[in-house]
């Protein structure tokens, strides 16, 4: 039973990719474009070098990391919707200690991440306490906390931080995840050391949640509130300490962009959309630390691709977003792909 | 003699388990034939092999004559076979008549005809004697009309062959008196019926023929006239069964739960206990009777620290537990049965073995400075498990894969195992076969005659009777009468539960 359960959360998403890419092929000709041409172009523009590989691997930092957010409050049965949110506020965080603090990079860099952890740890917090005390449901305040996010870190850049062109300033050297060794392996790609943070993370996510007896509150409320606060499990605290974890991943997301990525804050005149993407990369990672990482792997791939197909193969990018959505909407309706594997098995059979 | 329903030796398989092996179920026109089986027995699984949900691996199945070889489910409705759920199916904003004609509404001009349907309704309704109001919401209507609307659901498909998947188990005495005219009336119309029970009262008062499964094995099939309830659980649970709880004497001695002038207040504000006075000593089992909404739960949840006590004290033994927190109380040496064990009892999504630590996951040896310990946690569990016969492959199974006699075999083995000085029971064999019964009673003496204290919540007044030493009656939230079980009836209690005062049942 349960290895069958296991290879067919394995299975799911391969199937789904297999039909997101075969759907999107069709769409490809449909159009009139080349649908080999064009996947072997994303693929090349995802692992076909060293380059390639770099940005893949760049790309899947804040993937992973917001993908963790959505998953970890997913297993604590809560929805947070709002990692874009806590995603901006960490990336402002990070920037803020990484542009006014002076301190080697020992300690410069885990304070600059810390801060990010901390300022989206408040910033998920805030749900997590309106849920937990007035029953507020979280997917409502989550999302309207992202666009508080997005105006008041905007606004803070404009009134204390800002520098010529929309943005702050660069981060001081001694804060910065970028590797001049990493970037040199890679045939100067923008990788940095931000992935080392985030295989981490994914780490403590899986050891916080199954092996600590915290992770089993959280977890048992998670399931079932009344029989938690039956085993004396304090449920209001639960609530809030997971969505504040949550958030914490989500913060250091944002620090992946502000002191790796990027080295700076841009005004946002938009979401990033990385934290909306983390949402599907826990989809597509059945909400496992593993999964997560697997997933970002993917979406980041794909993302990265496309721009090599577009320059290739001369496939639009917004294709690629195309087979992503299909990709989504496969893993999301899973009930479709376990309908068709029951036929191809049973058609084996008979 | 054609029957209605054929299965021959029907046997469905599910990896690692035989959930039916070589049953067979025959149903004659116009008769109450029961499908008896303990919790777990496989009686759902052969229902859903009848309606095609599942495909079995041998054996023949014929309705009406013909054999049916489709695992269509929707052949089901066709051939007029209906299913009465045990948790019913309804829409509760819809109003009765929607909810009769959903998935199969009359219209007119694009319209639903409701005023039609209605009336369709009606007449159904008093063909059948199954009093309804076409035009009420599900949510206002009681529990025993709900029940009415599920089997109106099955005759406006036309159905002649109705499955009544355990219909007492939520019924008051009243509605099951109903229930049973309502079977009757169904049959002398011509239907014939299939109820699934483990309630032997049941079968025998009005059943015809009952089919015994026990383990997923066809037992046989017997005429009820000619069998007896002591006959039909020795063949259900493969041995004789005890009806009559053997227990020696109870001897009493210091009090462990003190309550004093206890006040606790409903959801709704309104005092459910009222200046409550109860004592349970060490060494008896003190059964508390009433009828449910009398204050039952409030009271429990004040003792357990999940409610507030506005007045009054709660002590167990010379602490006070007045108001703390669920986990000091548990920690103070209670133990709690929940009434509910779905919603209270057990986290259905995690294993059985993290089941068994719901209480203690967070002390040595199972966890260490805040990292848990997995062997010993399983360790315990597979003790556990062996010792209470809880049934499941193993002990990470998840609790929600289990029968609910098994799931409540596993509550038992996690309170008592702690060994606590005061135990609740609240309900501990709602729902449960005559074997699991059995069990869990014999659980309890144990426990008093350990020195324990028990306090018993039941709405059967056979379980209070037979199982506890002394009897209170709560009535509006306070104690109105303390009874010795072995001088009292049912009668009386009944009473007294209503209100009256003693002795007048005599007086009568």
């Amino acid at each position: 039973m349960q290895n069958k359960n296991n290879k067919m959360k394995l299975l799911v998403p391969l199937v789904s990719v297999f039909l997101g890419l075969l759907i999107g092929g069709i769409i490809m000709l449909v159009s009139g474009y080349k649908p080999i041409e064009a996947y072997v172009a994303l693929f090349q523009g995802m692992f076909g070098g060293p380059y390639y590989i770099g940005e893949t691997i760049r790309q899947m930092s804040p993937l992973i990391l917001s993908g963790l957010a959505v998953a970890f409050a997913f297993r604590t049965g809560l929805f947070n919707i709002g990692v874009e949110g806590q995603l901006l506020v960490g990336w402002l965080a990070a920037v803020y200690v990484g542009v006014t603090v002076d301190a080697p990079a020992i300690v410069h860099i885990p304070l600059a991440i810390l801060a990010a952890a901390l300022a989206g740890a408040l910033w998920g917090a805030v749900p997590g306490i309106l849920k937990a005390r007035f029953k507020v449901h979280e997917v409502i305040t989550t999302i309207m906390m992202n666009y508080i996010a997005l105006y008041t870190t905007n606004e803070i850049i404009r009134s204390f931080l800002l520098a010529p062109g929309e943005r702050t300033e660069n981060v001081k050297e001694s804060a910065s995840l970028a590797s001049p060794f990493l970037q040199s392996i890679t045939e100067y790609s923008t990788l940095h050391y931000g992935i080392i943070v985030a295989l981490i993370a994914a780490v403590i996510m899986w050891f916080l949640l199954w092996r600590t007896t915290m992770g089993y509150e959280l977890r048992a409320v998670g399931f079932n509130q009344h029989a938690s606060q039956y085993a004396g499990i304090n449920v209001s605290k639960n609530i809030v300490l997971s969505m504040a974890i949550s958030g914490a991943f989500a913060g250091i997301a944002g620090s992946m962009e502000g002191l790796g990525t990027y080295q700076y804050m841009t005004i946002n005149a938009a979401f990033t959309g990385v934290g909306f993407d983390g949402i599907a990369v826990a989809l597509l990672g059945a909400n496992s630390a593993i999964g997560v990482v697997l997933g970002a792997a993917l979406f980041g791939g794909l993302k990265i691709g496309a721009l090599n197909m577009q320059s290739i193969a001369g496939v639009p990018t917004e294709l690629v977003g195309v087979v992503i959505a299909l990709i989504i909407f496969f893993v999301a309706c899973s009930y479709i792909v376990h309908w068709l594997m029951n036929r191809v098995s049973k058609g084996g059979k008979i | 003699m054609e029957y209605v329903i054929d299965m021959r030796n029907i046997r469905k398989e599910f990896p690692g388990i035989v959930a039916n092996d070589n049953i067979t179920l025959q149903v004659k026109k116009g008769e109450i034939h029961a499908l008896l089986g303990e919790n777990g027995a496989g009686k759902s699984t052969l229902m859903n092999v009848l309606f095609g949900l599942y495909e079995p691996e041998q054996g023949e199945i014929y309705v009406k004559g013909n054999k049916v070889v489709n695992n269509d489910p929707n052949i089901a409705n066709s051939l007029g076979i209906g299913m009465v759920h045990q948790h019913f199916m309804l829409v509760d904003k819809f109003t009765v008549t929607e909810n009769i004609i959903l998935g199969k509404e009359p219209t007119k001009g694009g319209k639903v005809d409701l005023h039609t349907a209605a009336k369709e309704v009606q007449a159904l309704s008093d063909q059948y004697g199954l009093r309804v109001d076409p035009y009420a919401k599900i949510e206002d209507i009681s529990v025993g009309m709900q029940q009415r609307v599920e089997i109106l659901k099955t005759l406006y498909r036309g159905a002649d062959i109705l499955i009544f998947d355990e219909p007492t188990a939520v019924l008051t005495p009243q509605e099951i008196v109903e229930l049973i005219q309502i079977m009757r009336k169904l049959v002398s119309e011509g239907k014939s019926i299939i109820l699934i029970t483990h309630k032997l009262k049941e079968i025998m008062e009005v059943c015809d023929r009952c089919t015994v499964i026990r383990r997923g094995r066809g037992v046989g099939t017997v005429d009820v006239k000619d069998s007896n309830p002591d006959s039909l659980a020795a063949m259900m649970v493969g041995r004789e069964v005890n009806f009559t709880v053997i227990k020696g004497i109870s001897e009493p001695k210091e009090a462990v739960l003190t309550i004093k002038d206890l006040v606790v207040l409903d959801s709704r504000k309104v005092p459910a206990v009222n200046g409550l006075n109860l004592t349970v000593k060490a060494g008896e089992i003190v059964g508390i009777a009433g009828v449910d909404g009398n204050g039952q739960s409030e009271l429990l949840e004040a003792i357990t620290g999940l409610r507030k006590a506005n007045e009054g004290s709660i002590h167990l033994r010379d602490k006070d537990i007045t108001n703390k927190t669920p986990r000091s109380v548990t920690a103070s040496g209670l133990a709690h049965i929940p009434q509910d064990r779905h919603k209270h009892g057990l986290v259905l999504d995690f294993s059985v073995g993290e089941n068994m630590v719901l209480q203690t996951y967070y002390q040595r040896p199972f966890s260490k400075n805040g990292i848990l310990k997995f062997s010993p946690i399983f360790d315990k569990a597979k003790n556990l498990i062996a010792e209470y016969d809880v049934r499941t492959p193993d002990a990470y199974t998840l609790a929600r894969a289990l029968s609910g006699g098994n799931q409540q075999k596993a509550i038992i083995a996690r309170e008592v195992d702690r060994d606590p000085d005061f135990l609740i029971a609240a309900q501990p064999t709602r729902g449960l076969d005559v074997g699991a019964i059995e069990f869990i009673h014999s659980k309890l003496i144990e426990q008093r005659d350990k020195g324990k204290a028990v306090l018993l919540v039941s709405f059967e007044l056979d379980e209070i009777i037979n199982v506890s030493d002394r009897i209170a009656v709560m009535y509006e939230g306070k104690i109105v009468a303390i009874v010795d079980p072995k001088e009292t009836t049912e009668q009386e209690l009944g009473l007294l539960m209503a209100g009256g005062k003693r002795g007048t049942v005599n007086a009568e």
